[in-house]
């Protein structure tokens, strides 16, 4: 080939690049442009009102100029109009008048931000975070929050080593807790030391002193319970991730592997009290905290694919393994219920 | 006394020495190196965030996958050199590696499940690995060999830039169409389009040898005594190297600051690689490779004596990230310029891939013991030791180097 051939070649490989790509932002752009003036308007109502009763808040990822904002519904109305706090999360979590925040900022490099938030929401205060956003509780009593974020060390000729890392953080004040560095962890009544080890998922018992987590070394997770009085973490089963307690205190809702293949999970309650665990009803792969409804019912995100970006939806299943899931709550994600 | 370069290029004056120029060919495959890295990066930059948000994969999945992204790329790596050398030609040895890795990009679109997510990332790494070997094998052809440190400063100053490029690309192209990540990998796939063309159209396609070098002879080559020095030191300094992740790890514990802008730490480290490079390989061309390598383990044993010895903050950040910069400018492109002048040309592949599989073999056997140290004794005193045993390593790598260049 001579020259001028390649440098024509070239021309028009670059023309053909720049060009697809160009072509593509804007195609997606006014795709995205028509998706928000054809989505339906979404029934909006009154923060106050929602708030006075029972409600669930979430993330809505209905398509619109609220994508990805806070929302409250109604327990009695779970579908119907939904009211919009100002904030924008990954994930939420929520009592009355307390909320915690995990949220990703995009800019030339994105920075992660976990804050708890007022009744107002506004921010009371920072959480220290350091990678993706994962899970989040707040203990019942509103005196600790869980966080729990994907770090992965950025090194230049070997990309990182994976890990998550489990901060529990004093609201009114003290030293953040990290799950793996100040805790031990005993397995079988054995100390565990591997050095692959991590936490995550953390849910809070009411007695203000024990919380229910997930450990993992090589290719195996346990469900532990921790204490916070004697920083100790001991495993109660195997394959048991990212626990939920129930209002009662009785069970723990969790997703487990149970051999599906990897990258899927399937749900199932563990009764504290009898070590039996019950498998729910719903059959699709959940990668998600579960939330409570109530005694008897248990709330989860699922992604729903093929339909514009993240689009997800709660559902609600029995908790006793009976009836079929339900569709709860429609283009959401990551509930919280305040009663 | 081994005649190292074959096909000087014409460009190049007969009258080497400090002056001569960066041959057209190194630029040209820094261009590629530049393209791809801001195709590769954007999609890095953006991939937890689209695995954990957009399609909902949770922890173990993520761990999984960038675990692969470590694994796959050395093992090929020693592959594609060995490749390079039976064939002896580079460019296209080379050119299906970047091609493997930019034609992934695309099937990153429709791959929604996480077993094609895994898949496409592992044919990315393979191409990675499989191009190493061989390009860096061009540039040592293609250059004189007294300004050979320079030649691959330049082109791991415009690598680095692309890397730099990457995120900025897909983080821009995030905030003009939001969740857009297709859009991300479409102009992913174009960047790596276009360094794939540039190498194809404009980068000679040089052979490096006569007909290939049969396997036994190679095999000789990289055990023989030329090489063996310097592969033990490569592979001594790499067992006492603690891995960056580490080092993140504990300025980021140091502070509020470091914490909240952990993300930004190896932008910060890159930005000091990228303008310390062609300095640095002059400095290597000038003082003696082996020195210049040598000191930029000096660079990193001041990055851990720092990182280990002070409370953090702000100033003490910048002074390790700066120290880490320093030290990846003074040996990820010496190393290779260092090796290529202890093998004869027909074996340059195979002795740049086993540099520096070694290296990377060596920091990940040490990566897991330094982790249980970390563990036991907290990332201070873990830090001082590895700094204490990284004294010892200088010592035995300086004494395995000592009169390698002539």
């Amino acid at each position: 080939m001579s020259p001028r051939v390649k440098l024509v070649a070239f021309a028009a490989v670059l023309l053909l690049s720049v060009g697809g790509t160009v072509f593509f932002v804007l195609r997606t752009r006014q795709e995205q442009a028509r998706a928000v003036a054809a989505a339906p308007p979404v029934p909006v109502a009154d923060p106050a009102a929602v708030s006075a009763r029972p409600h669930l808040v979430f993330r809505s990822t209905a398509i619109g100029d609220d994508y990805g904002k806070v929302a409250l519904a109604p327990l009695a109305d779970p579908g119907g109009p939904r009211a919009f706090t100002p904030v924008s999360c990954d994930r939420v979590y929520a009592h009355r008048d307390e909320a915690v925040c995990m949220s990703s900022e995009p800019g030339f490099v994105t920075t992660y931000r976990a804050a708890v938030l007022d009744a107002d929401w506004r921010v009371r205060r920072d959480l220290p975070l350091a990678g993706v956003p994962s899970r989040t509780r707040l203990s019942p009593d509103g005196a600790w929050a869980a966080t729990t974020t994907f770090v992965s060390g950025h090194a230049y000729s070997s990309p990182g080593d994976f890990s998550t890392e489990t901060l529990l953080t004093p609201l009114s004040g003290g030293k953040t807790l990290n799950l793996e560095t100040d805790f031990t962890l005993y397995v079988a009544g054995r100390r565990n030391t591997a050095r692959d080890r991590n936490l995550w998922g953390v849910t809070f018992a009411a007695d203000g002193d024990h919380f229910y987590a997930t450990a993992a070394s090589g290719d195996k997770t346990w469900l532990v319970r921790g204490s916070l009085r004697t920083r100790e973490l001991t495993a109660l089963r195997e394959d048991a991730e990212c626990p939920s307690l129930s209002p009662d205190g009785t069970r723990l809702a969790f997703k487990t592997r149970d051999g599906q293949p990897e990258g899927q999970w399937l749900i199932a309650v563990h009764d504290l009290a009898t070590g039996r665990s019950t498998p729910l009803a719903e059959k699709h792969s959940v990668d998600d905290q579960i939330e409570w409804l109530d005694d008897d019912r248990v709330l989860y995100g699922l992604p729903r694919s093929g339909s514009g970006p993240s689009a997800s939806d709660v559902w609600v299943v029995p908790a006793d393994g009976t009836g079929s899931p339900r569709l709860f709550v429609p283009d959401a994600w990551s509930p919280a219920v305040v009663r | 006394m081994y005649i190292t370069i074959r096909d000087r290029p014409a460009k190049l004056k007969p009258q080497a020495g400090p002056k001569a120029r960066v041959a057209g060919t190194v630029v040209l495959l820094g261009v590629v190196s530049l393209l791809t890295d801001v195709s590769s990066e954007m999609v890095t930059a953006v991939l937890p965030l689209y695995l954990t948000a957009e399609l909902g994969l949770g922890l173990l999945a993520y761990g999984l996958v960038d675990g692969l992204y470590q694994g796959v790329s050395a093992l090929v790596r020693i592959f594609g050199g060995y490749l390079n050398d039976r064939t002896s030609r580079p460019k296209w040895v080379a050119a299906a590696g970047y091609g493997i890795s930019a034609l992934s990009r695309v099937a990153l679109i429709p791959a929604h499940g996480f077993a094609a997510i895994t898949g496409v990332i592992t044919a990315d790494r393979l191409g990675k690995g499989f191009r190493t070997a061989p390009r860096d094998a061009l540039i040592a052809d293609a250059s004189d060999p007294a300004v050979l440190g320079r030649a691959f400063g330049v082109h791991r100053t415009l690598d680095t830039i692309g890397a730099a490029l990457g995120p900025l690309a897909a983080f821009t192209l995030l905030l003009l169409v939001p969740g857009g990540y297709s859009s991300v990998f479409v102009a992913s796939f174009a960047f790596g389009l276009l360094g794939v063309s540039v190498l194809v159209l404009f980068v000679p396609d040089r052979r490096t040898s006569g007909g290939g070098l049969a396997a036994k002879r190679l095999f000789a080559e990289l055990l023989g005594p030329r090489l063996r020095r310097p592969l033990l030191a490569a592979g001594v300094l790499g067992l006492f190297t603690v891995s960056d992740g580490f080092l993140y790890l504990s300025l980021q514990h140091s502070g509020d600051f470091a914490a909240r802008w952990f993300p930004l730490m190896y932008v910060g480290t890159n930005l000091v690689y990228l303008t310390c490079a062609i300095p640095l390989g002059r400095l290597a061309d000038r003082v003696g490779r082996a020195r210049a390598f040598l000191g930029g383990h000096l660079a990193l044993l001041l990055t851990y004596l720092v990182a280990g010895g002070s409370d953090g903050g702000l100033v003490a950040t910048l002074v390790a990230l700066g120290l880490l910069g320093a030290y990846y400018a003074a040996t990820d492109g010496v190393l290779p310029a260092l090796i290529s002048k202890r093998v004869p040309a027909a074996a340059r592949g195979s002795g740049i891939a086993a540099a520096q599989t070694v290296v990377v073999l060596a920091r990940f056997v040490v990566s897991l013991a330094f982790a249980g140290l970390w563990e036991m004794t907290g990332p201070r005193s873990a830090l001082q030791l590895a700094g204490a045993a990284l004294v010892v390593g200088i010592g035995v790598a300086g004494w395995l180097l000592k009169g390698i260049e002539r």
